[in-house]
């Protein structure tokens, strides 16, 4: 199941057939659209230009499996043509292959089919990248995925259909601490499903809580918390009642047994992540040697650095864990929960260990004004989210696309590095790298999603210009 | 013979693009009308293709009605192999022109029967009315396709064992590792390429001096294959300055004394824009 690269949404691209236009291919444009009035915003770097988000332009699933060789399908082949893909960790300006929602190898296509691309888009030098994957977004657009209500499917599907537009093309929904009853009547409703045209996709469930520490407990109903100290794994099982549709448990090593339901987490292929905790560097290593590889909102309810014990930031740079393992860590990027600073000396001690979240709150991608959620009224004014009537900051409502945007600009890194921690990160961290996160082709890797970048004068893109 | 000696490489490899381009367009190929070209590997065509794809980009030069056939391929490498000829003519030319895959043909290293598949590749060259225009490079010691040296000049396109020192030289593509250097090829005949109706042979640096100098000014000797061409009714050497250091001063002198002459091949440029009305 996949979604051909609708047309409605090429509208700036050139769509066309070969041998349709005279006795060549048609050559790249050479009138491209120019925008009268590009739209600018005050950003504090002007040597980086950047675009505010509308919308992306095209989005296609990529899903399916990539013939070896000789294969014979004669559904429509599509060529993204001078256009500048994210391919081993950097852009290479190389045309991109789809069909039937693959990515084509086109040496193969060429040698082996003696085929082509029966449509071409002129890309007009748009960047093609993995689609983002956000592991920790607790709602949006006014759906609260913690809420047990009648019609949880259609709220996941309502947020997964809007992130798209964001670049978001992969999602773990995320519980924050909740009463058992509700763990039970949610979670059978969120299922792991690909994405398409029609919404990104479902990679499991990311539970954060309530096994977690009082003192960092930070927004979580503390009489929700518990602890599995009686009856080990079987506490957390009865808890959440199933991991079946579960990817990503975060909790707080430092609770007594949390060694042996790691390793159980671990063993049932659920990803461990440390967070809301008062863990020491010790504590955090022992849960990464148990299997856990990855660290809730860096910073963020965690003991500050010490340089006498730096706690779970120190893991960043450990040489404590096992041979050939690396942690991956969660950063909101939003310009707001982690200060640039901050951001920078995680990204330069682990770059490749970072991992782009946007925490949402359900009042992500809500218009500026007074909102109801729950039991509580909230106000949005520009990127900030406050409890009605205070200054008090309720939550990230920046979406992926600004949070990548906000990295590149606030770490200095390069497009390909920003982009590749908002995908190809993620995708590693959560073992879906053979088929998310990259763009790859082949035997291993030949499927994902992929995001179309404007770039230049265009405003009804989302760029990212260099 | 024409002898057409530019100052550098970059040059040479330009002109020779030019001409090849010139040579196309006028030829004017349609759907019942489809220009034959020859085409080499190596790293001296590479500048030539570079501009031939430049060509293509800006509209003056298509590849719709064009036919290729490739010189030579290395037996039992795979075809995805990056220093397999396939993988080199798909990364460096056809993947940045129009060219019609149905339309190209390289040797099959892999086919299950060698000798059939060479037999085979004669036959299309036949079916497709010939040659029109076989472009080649030559190794230091004078080959042209894989003809080491010794080989018969009236060969036709066959399986060839490899000259130690064309495996030597070939060991760098390979992680220096003598053992995963291809010892066999298919390669296409010196008499393969002298029945094209054109042979344009590129050779450049100056450690192709000598074989050039064997090429041109001494007689024909199958220990120097390109030497065959001195028969040939209609072949052109592009050369650099680098690579004429064995030359006789008088040669040197008399063909750079033709540029005039030879650079009216390449000038006026003719442009498939011009053809389309």
């Amino acid at each position: 199941m996949w979604g051909r690269l609708p047309a409605h949404s090429l509208s700036g691209m050139e769509q066309r057939s070969p041998g349709s236009a005279g006795p060549c291919r048609p050559q790249p444009a050479v009138e491209c659209r120019r925008v009268q009035n590009p739209p600018k915003i005050a950003i504090p770097r002007p040597q980086r230009r950047l675009y505010p988000p509308c919308c992306f332009r095209g989005f296609v699933t990529v899903l399916g499996t990539m013939p070896s060789n000789k294969s014979v399908s004669d559904a429509p082949i599509t060529q993204f043509m001078n256009c500048r893909i994210l391919k081993e960790q950097e852009l290479q300006s190389e045309d991109l292959w789809v069909r039937e929602g693959t990515i084509l190898n086109p040496e193969k296509l060429f040698f082996d089919e003696k085929g082509y691309a029966d449509t071409q888009i002129d890309c007009q030098g748009s960047i093609i990248a993995p689609g983002f994957i956000d592991v920790q977004i607790n709602g949006g657009y006014g759906i609260d995925f913690s809420l047990a209500t009648d019609d949880v499917k259609g709220g996941v599907s309502l947020v997964a259909k809007k992130i798209l537009a964001h670049g978001v093309t992969s999602f773990c929904p995320t519980l924050v601490t909740s009463p058992p009853h509700i763990y039970h009547k949610v979670l059978p409703g969120i299922s792991v499903q690909n994405g398409g045209a029609e919404g990104a996709g479902v990679l499991g469930v990311h539970l954060e809580g309530p096994f977690i520490s009082r003192e960092k407990k930070g927004a979580h109903p503390e009489q929700c918390l518990r602890s599995f100290q009686a009856g080990g794994f079987q506490d957390l099982l009865d808890t959440y009642g199933s991991l079946d549709n579960v990817a990503l448990v975060t909790l707080a090593p430092e609770m007594p047994r949390s060694q042996e339901v790691i390793r159980e987490l671990v063993r049932r292929g659920v990803t461990v992540s440390l967070g809301h905790s008062v863990s020491d560097l010790s504590q955090a290593e022992e849960a990464v040697q148990q299997g856990a590889t990855f660290i809730t909102h860096l910073f963020n309810a965690m003991l500050p650095f010490h340089h006498r014990d730096p706690g779970i930031v120190g893991l960043l740079t450990s040489d404590q864990l096992p041979p050939g393992r690396s942690v991956y860590y969660g950063m909101i990027a939003d310009g707001i929960h982690t200060n640039p600073a901050a951001l920078r000396i995680a990204h330069r001690a682990h770059p490749t260990g970072l991992v782009l979240v946007t925490d949402a709150i359900p009042a992500m991608g809500l218009p500026p004004g007074k909102h109801t959620l729950g039991q509580q009224v909230i106000e949005i004014q520009g990127l900030n989210a406050y409890v009605a009537g205070t200054k008090t900051l309720c939550g990230s409502i920046a979406t992926m696309d600004m949070c990548v945007r906000h990295f590149l600009q606030a770490s200095g890194c390069t497009v390909e590095a920003a982009l590749e921690a908002a995908s190809l990160h993620p995708a590693q961290l959560l073992g879906v790298s053979d088929r998310k996160g990259t763009l790859h082709y082949g035997s291993d890797a030949d499927r994902g999603d992929i995001i179309v970048l404007g770039v230049g004068n265009q405003c009804d893109s989302v760029s990212l210009e260099v | 013979m024409r002898l057409v000696i530019l100052d550098e490489y970059n040059l040479a490899s330009e002109w020779a693009a030019k001409y090849i381009r010139n040579r196309i367009v006028q030829f004017m190929p349609g759907p019942d009308n489809f220009f034959t070209l020859g085409l080499p590997t190596g790293s001296t065509p590479l500048g030539c293709y570079k501009k031939l794809i430049e060509y293509h980009t800006s509209g003056d030069l298509c590849f719709k009605y064009v036919k290729t056939f490739n010189m030579d391929e290395y037996v039992g490498l795979p075809r995805d192999h990056p220093e397999s000829y396939h993988s080199y003519m798909w990364n460096n030319f056809f993947k940045h022109i129009d060219i019609d895959p149905a339309n190209v043909h390289i040797l099959d290293g892999n086919a299950p029967d060698l000798q059939k598949e060479c037999e085979a590749f004669e036959q299309k060259i036949a079916e497709a009315g010939g040659i029109d225009l076989f472009v080649g490079g030559i190794g230091p010691d004078g080959h042209i396709a894989f003809n080491e040296p010794g080989s018969s000049l009236v060969s036709r396109t066959r399986v060839k064992t490899l000259a130690k020192d064309t495996i030597v030289a070939n060991a760098r593509f390979f992680g220096n590792d003598m053992s995963k250097v291809p010892t066999m090829t298919l390669t296409v005949g010196v008499g393969t390429v002298m029945d094209a109706r054109e042979v344009m042979i590129l050779i450049t640096g100056a450690h192709k001096a000598f074989a050039l100098y064997k090429a041109i000014e001494e007689g024909v000797n199958h220990m120097w294959t390109v030497s065959a061409f001195q028969q040939h009714p209609r072949t052109i050497f592009v050369c650099d300055e680098d690579a004429t250091l064995e030359l006789r001063v008088k040669t040197v002198k008399y063909f750079k004394g033709l540029m005039h002459v030879h650079n009216k091949l390449v000038d006026p440029l003719h442009s498939m824009k011009d053809y389309t009305n």
